[in-house]
């Protein structure tokens, strides 16, 4: 089933570096779709609009549309705040908020208006196991964030994003600063998470592209290039210019 | 040759180095020999009954109470109005205005009101607020002068602050559904809420030592009894050591140390406090 169909997205920043040059795609549920390419490609712009970001930067042009189960979510009139409740987003330098890894968890719920302790406690517990740091970090909910590892805080990155269950997660290069173990501990857990949520991920490395993808797009300077399952891209590219990236001809 | 050379340039290294240290040393210098000056000279004036009573003998004898207190209304009556506005100012211009003409036109504006003479402001107050909107000689008239006066320093350092809290935390924060003012209230405030109280006592501790600009609009020569409201006038401790200096003959010179230096102690307290708040706060900050 598909979650989310891009029609025909253009878009570009006002100083235009970055753009998408007409993409259209369709993107399945309780899967990981995987972005990647070489950088400056418009992965992570592409990303940003699934959850309207890029409203914080200067958007210059967007043509096509984005539907999110049928509505067009770049519509003016989008509630911005409810998609983003929707649509969580993992950052590629994990950012805890500064204060304690409990209030880090519950910050996107007690916003969106859960004041019942018992519900929030609950939240607290169930995302952070989702996320593989629940063992971690049991005992010391109420210590600063910032006193973990770079790894557990992307772990709590993640867990803060389930705590609002959303629908679609996003996650922007998530690994990329993270050691290989802490890095097998996310992947693990997208792929639990891909059993309830619409899983897309810009991976670092063409490697972890391989390991995770269900599908695969694969851009190049704005455009998407080749869009397949993954085991069929990374086996059986179409396209050269795919090919010559998954070998590591450039890139 | 080539050792020689080396060491020419230890030796310079070294020359320079002492130099800067020298000149570290002598910008100190100026500051401790002021406390220890005034120290010195006004410790023996003040006392318990200096502190707390009335000038008498046309304020050749008794105490400083009604400038002291003056001094304190007027802080608080200039931080009510110019804390509010400067902060506000700040987070506008922060967090939401963008890089337009109008928002340069502000920045110099704010940076033009910083340079103007104290003595201005206090002809301004006294056009203002003293004649056309008819606050009278008056602590409001005064403290609006002086909140005038405060705002840019409020508004640059308060901006300061704002602006030194990472753009990843806004970023995050409304990736989780949090609205522009959610963000600023819970996050950006918040961390930046030691470098606006820094900003702040330190414009509010100009404000307290000026004397020009509650010249015209609030200050009094003598008054015998405390102001009961802001319609009042009031003896000030900068305006009072003017006085007590040039307008009263035959003053014992101890009288006007130690008005010195419970003004001197006011304005350094405040910027104690200032210091402290900055230090607990840089070591509890999280980024």
């Amino acid at each position: 089933m598909n979650k989310i169909v891009i029609e025909n997205l253009s878009l570009q920043y006002s100083d235009g570096t970055e753009s998408l040059r007409d993409i259209s795609m369709s993107i399945r549920t309780n899967a990981i779709t995987v972005l990647f390419g070489p950088a400056g490609g418009g992965k992570s712009t592409l990303l940003r609009c699934l959850n309207r970001l890029n409203d914080l930067t200067e958007v210059k042009a967007v043509g096509g549309q984005i539907l999110l189960d049928g509505e067009n979510i770049l519509d003016p009139g989008t509630d911005t705040i409810a998609l983003r409740r929707k649509v969580g987003m993992v950052f590629a330098r994990p950012v805890v908020l500064p204060m304690s890894i409990r209030q880090n968890l519950t910050y996107g719920l007690e916003l969106a208006g859960e004041k019942r302790k018992s519900r929030l406690d609950e939240a607290v517990e169930r995302s952070l196991k989702l996320a593989a740091i629940w063992e971690e970090v049991k005992d010391r909910l109420d210590d600063p964030a910032i006193a973990l590892s770079g790894g557990q805080q992307q772990r709590i990155c993640l867990a803060r994003v389930l705590a609002l269950q959303p629908e679609v997660i996003l996650l922007d290069e998530p690994t990329s600063g993270l050691d290989p173990i802490s890095t097998g501990k996310v992947e693990t857990a997208l792929q639990e998470l891909k059993k309830e949520y619409t899983v897309i991920l810009v991976p670092h490395s063409v490697q972890q592209a391989g390991r995770t993808a269900d599908y695969a797009a694969f851009f190049l300077q704005g455009e998407l290039v080749e869009y397949n399952d993954g085991k069929s891209l990374f086996t059986t590219p179409k396209d050269k210019r795919t090919e010559d990236y998954i070998t590591g001809r450039f890139g | 040759m080539k050792r020689i050379f080396s060491l020419n340039r230890h030796l310079i290294e070294r020359l320079g180095f002492g130099l800067l240290t020298l000149m570290a040393l002598l910008t100190v210098l100026p500051i401790v020999g002021v406390v220890i000056y005034i120290l010195a000279q006004g410790a023996p004036a003040v006392s318990l009954e200096f502190l707390t009573g009335f000038p008498h003998d046309g304020m050749r004898a008794g105490g400083i109470l009604p400038a002291i207190i003056g001094t304190l209304y007027l802080t608080i009556g200039t931080a009510v109005f110019s804390v509010p506005l400067g902060v506000a100012a700040a987070i506008y211009l922060s967090e939401y205005a963008s890089d337009t003409g109008l928002t340069r036109l502000i920045r110099i504006a704010i940076i033009n009101l910083a340079g103007i003479p104290s003595v201005v402001y206090g002809l301004f107050g006294l056009g203002l607020f003293v004649l056309f909107l008819q606050f009278g000689t008056s602590i409001l008239a005064a403290s609006l002068t002086l909140s005038i006066m405060t705002l840019p320093v409020i508004i640059s350092t308060a901006e300061e602050s704002l602006r030194a809290v990472p753009q990843a935390f806004r970023t995050v924060s409304i990736s989780l559904g949090a609205t522009r003012w959610q963000t600023i209230r819970r996050i950006v405030l918040k961390e930046a809420l030691p470098g606006i109280l820094t900003g702040v006592i330190l414009g509010l501790e100009r404000a307290a030592g000026e004397t020009a600009p509650i010249l015209f609009t609030g200050a009094a020569f003598f008054l015998p009894r405390l102001p009961g409201s802001p319609f009042d006038a009031t003896m000030a401790l900068p305006y009072h050591l003017f006085v007590i200096s040039t307008q009263v003959p035959e003053m014992p010179i101890q009288i006007q140390y130690g008005t010195a230096l419970v003004l001197l102690f006011f304005v350094l307290g405040m910027n104690l406090i200032a210091t402290v708040i900055r230090s607990r706060a840089r070591a509890k900050r999280q980024w």
